[in-house]
């Protein structure tokens, strides 16, 4: 993974040092709240029902197993002993003191972390496929292009303060697990007809209260035009898009209000004046942070793992985890192991601070010091030998992380809600529990299938309601949390928005409502269908009869 | 409104003309884009220095052809928030050539002067004297640069590529 050179690490704290000045400046008051604002914005610093959240960057969701002792020790030391991983592949404390702050970015900085441009109008922390350098079906590892991109816009001088946040998302794989469609640009590594290796450029994808799938602006952008075509778009947007109404200042919205080809268009104009200028990278640079993702020292392992297939037939429980939680790896004897965070009645995404020392360990162990964060909010070791599975399943069971749904309807996504949240109308973290609760039988949840459940707060959508397959918005009706249920959502290759259902349910209906829901797909569904499949064939109607007729 | 500069407080020179305001004998002066396109023939007719303001909708292609005739350019901040004049900067300086100066009016924030500067401007209407000491701190507590803009500080990437080359 990539490591700091004296530039990046003279960087970091120095930026350290100018917050911890910023800090000082409001606690003795010559800062406003207003004021201090934007600076603690630029840092990550949220202030949020309750208490400060501080959201730190893991770019592109890679991790070594220094830094995931270094936020366990944060969340013991500043927090109340846990932290929150997220959709966006960072992790959020939601309990530290404003003075320890300084403090706490200077930690994250000694191995080589920050929470710079995780807030703000700006270019956000830029997020990956989770599997990325492991997954068996990958062109190239998206890292190499992911930081690249992290070092061009880190305190970008033109682009600090755009219209509103713009989000980057990077797959180097033709099965998406990093949800470009619906970034505000997502780049997609593929190959041309030369063999060449390019991007896909979408632009104009995006949830909240206007969701929208992007729009494909380039089929094959080569890659040495990277920065230039980015900065591009950039500056279209920087210029064009709306600052009037901060619901319609997405680039989104610009998409849809000049259209695609016009866009297009301007795009394509403003880059014939910079491509092969100062900002493409020079010779050697690539090549330089590319060795940095090098695939680890892999041992010439054997395709079969004897133990692994001997404890697959004795043990059910243990098949059952290899069948949802363990992925095919591209080298021979390897898998990708996914550690669940979404424990029947837990809170998705959380992890104490013991579990994630004990997942530095494993990592340490088993996966070459690396752990993932995917944008689902699982963690996962990407690099495990398979006959080492065994041994690495029964540590995780003794740790909690071994609930064999991912992929299920218990791999629940959820915002923090109003449980946390000042812009919530709704709790969304009960709501899961109790769904992973009513689910938790999991020959059940096998049955059921590959299912996206999806639960956001709000319409701002950080829950990515919009693209589960089953989608539930919380909504405040006259003081009383009610939830929208949408089904048909998608945010991999395939991606689609939800359609709503029906009226809204009240909060001790909607986990019914759910079962209704998927009771009525195990009737529909044919030959083993998904319940996406099955919906995209059946449409609402069935659901919405099951749902409403007997009211 | 004090004028910084170079990091010190100066006498501003320029005056600024609201619309409508009757031009005045002497003087360098500073008037909108719709006064320049009005009283274009008049205005160049002056020897003294000429300005235009832009605001953060107007495009830099507004004066591109018209740099020769003009000693200064105002970019407007209606609020610190908005960022259009960073990209107006950059293109005035990188792809117009304009050599004149670049000045920061509007919700002109200390924590926004490098990031200015770093897009081509060199003077910044400012609120008070304490300017002159936050600029010093500005352009002293970050010393890497990851791209490449309208300044000439060194990127960490050509910092890079020279000690490659050396070693």
């Amino acid at each position: 993974m990539y490591r700091y050179d004296e530039f990046d690490a003279a960087f970091v704290h120095q930026r350290v040092e100018q917050f911890r000045d910023q800090v000082a400046r409001r606690l003795n008051g010559s800062l406003s709240e207003d004021e201090f604002r934007p600076l603690r914005l630029m840092n990550g610093l949220y202030l949020q029902l309750h208490a400060y959240m501080l959201r730190v960057a893991i770019p592109y969701g890679t991790l070594s197993s220094r830094q995931l002792r270094a936020l366990a020790e944060i969340a013991r030391r500043y927090d109340k002993g846990y932290g929150h991983f997220t959709t966006r592949q960072n992790i959020q404390f939601n309990w530290p003191a404003l003075a320890d702050i300084p403090d706490i970015l200077l930690a994250l900085a000694n191995v080589e972390m920050h929470a710079i441009q995780t807030s703000g109008n700006c270019i956000r922390n830029v997020t990956a496929d989770a599997f990325a350098g492991a997954a068996a079906d990958e062109i190239e590892d998206p890292r190499v292009t992911c930081e690249i991109i992290r070092q061009w816009s880190t305190l970008h001088p033109e682009f600090s303060f755009l219209p509103r946040k713009f989000k980057i998302a990077v797959t180097g794989a033709p099965t998406d697990r990093a949800a470009v469609a619906v970034h505000d640009i997502g780049l997609k590594i593929v190959r041309n007809d030369a063999g060449e290796v390019g991007f896909e450029v979408a632009v104009g994808g995006g949830q909240g209260r206007t969701p929208m799938i992007a729009k494909v602006v380039r089929s094959f952008l080569p890659r040495r035009y990277l920065l230039s075509y980015l900065e591009a778009v950039l500056r279209v947007y920087n210029q064009l898009g709306r600052r009037d109404n901060l619901y319609k200042a997405r680039i989104k919205i610009l998409v849809h209000e000049v259209g695609t080809e016009t866009l297009t268009q301007m795009i394509e104009d403003e880059w014939a004046l910079i491509k092969d200028g100062p900002v493409e990278l020079p010779a050697g640079e690539q090549e330089r942070i590319g060795r940095y993702f090098a695939p680890p020292p892999f041992a010439n392992l054997p395709a079969e793992a004897p133990g692994y297939e001997a404890e697959r037939r004795r043990n059910e429980a243990f098949a059952a985890w290899t069948r949802t939680n363990v992925e095919a790896h591209w080298q021979q004897g390897y898998a990708i192991v996914t550690l669940s965070l979404k424990p029947a009645g837990g809170v998705p995404g959380d992890a104490t601070a013991e579990q994630m020392d004990a997942i530095a360990d494993l990592a340490d162990r088993y996966s070459f010091s690396e752990i993932r964060v995917s944008h689902h909010q699982n963690l996962i070791l990407a690099h495990v030998p398979r006959a080492d599975l065994p041994d690495l399943w029964r540590a995780l069971v003794a740790l909690g992380l071994a609930t064999a749904n991912i992929g299920r309807v218990s791999d629940i996504i959820a915002c923090p809600g109003l449980d946390f949240c000042s812009l919530a109308n709704a709790r969304s973290i009960p709501v899961a529990q109790r769904l992973s609760e009513r689910f938790r039988d999991l020959d059940r949840a096998h049955d059921i299938g590959e299912l996206r459940l999806n639960i956001s707060g709000c319409i701002n959508a950080c829950g990515h309601h919009h693209v589960g397959h089953i989608g539930i918005l919380g909504v405040d009706k006259k003081g009383e949390e009610f939830y929208q249920i949408t089904l048909g959502g998608s945010s991999a290759e395939d991606a689609a928005l939800g359609a709503l259902v029906g009226p809204a349910f009240a909060a001790d209906q909607v986990v019914d409502a759910v079962e209704t829901i998927i009771e009525t797909y195990r009737t529909h569904r044919r030959n083993g269908e998904r319940f996406l499949d099955t919906y995209r064939r059946v449409g609402l109607a069935p659901f919405k009869e099951s749902l409403y007729a007997t009211a | 409104m004090p004028l910084l500069k170079s990091g010190s407080l100066v006498d501003d020179p320029w005056i600024s003309l609201a619309d409508g305001e009757p031009l005045p004998a002497q003087g360098a002066i500073i008037v909108s884009l719709k006064r320049w396109r009005d009283e274009r023939a008049d205005l160049i007719a002056r020897t003294n220095g000429l300005g235009v303001c832009l605001a953060a909708a107007d495009p830099a292609a507004a004066v591109a052809a018209d740099l020769p005739l003009l000693a200064l350019i105002a970019l407007e901040f209606p609020t610190f928030r908005d960022g259009r004049a960073y990209s107006t900067a950059r293109l005035l300086r990188e792809r117009f050539g304009f050599k004149g100066e670049l000045r920061a009016v509007g919700n002109v924030l200390r924590d926004q002067l490098l990031f200015m500067h770093r897009c081509g401007f060199d003077a910044f209407e400012v609120k008070d004297a304490a300017a002159v000491d936050e600029w010093k701190q500005a352009m002293s507590e970050i010393s890497v640069f990851y791209q490449t803009a309208a300044d000439s500080r060194a990127t960490a990437i050509q910092l890079r590529q020279q000690r490659r080359s050396q070693s």
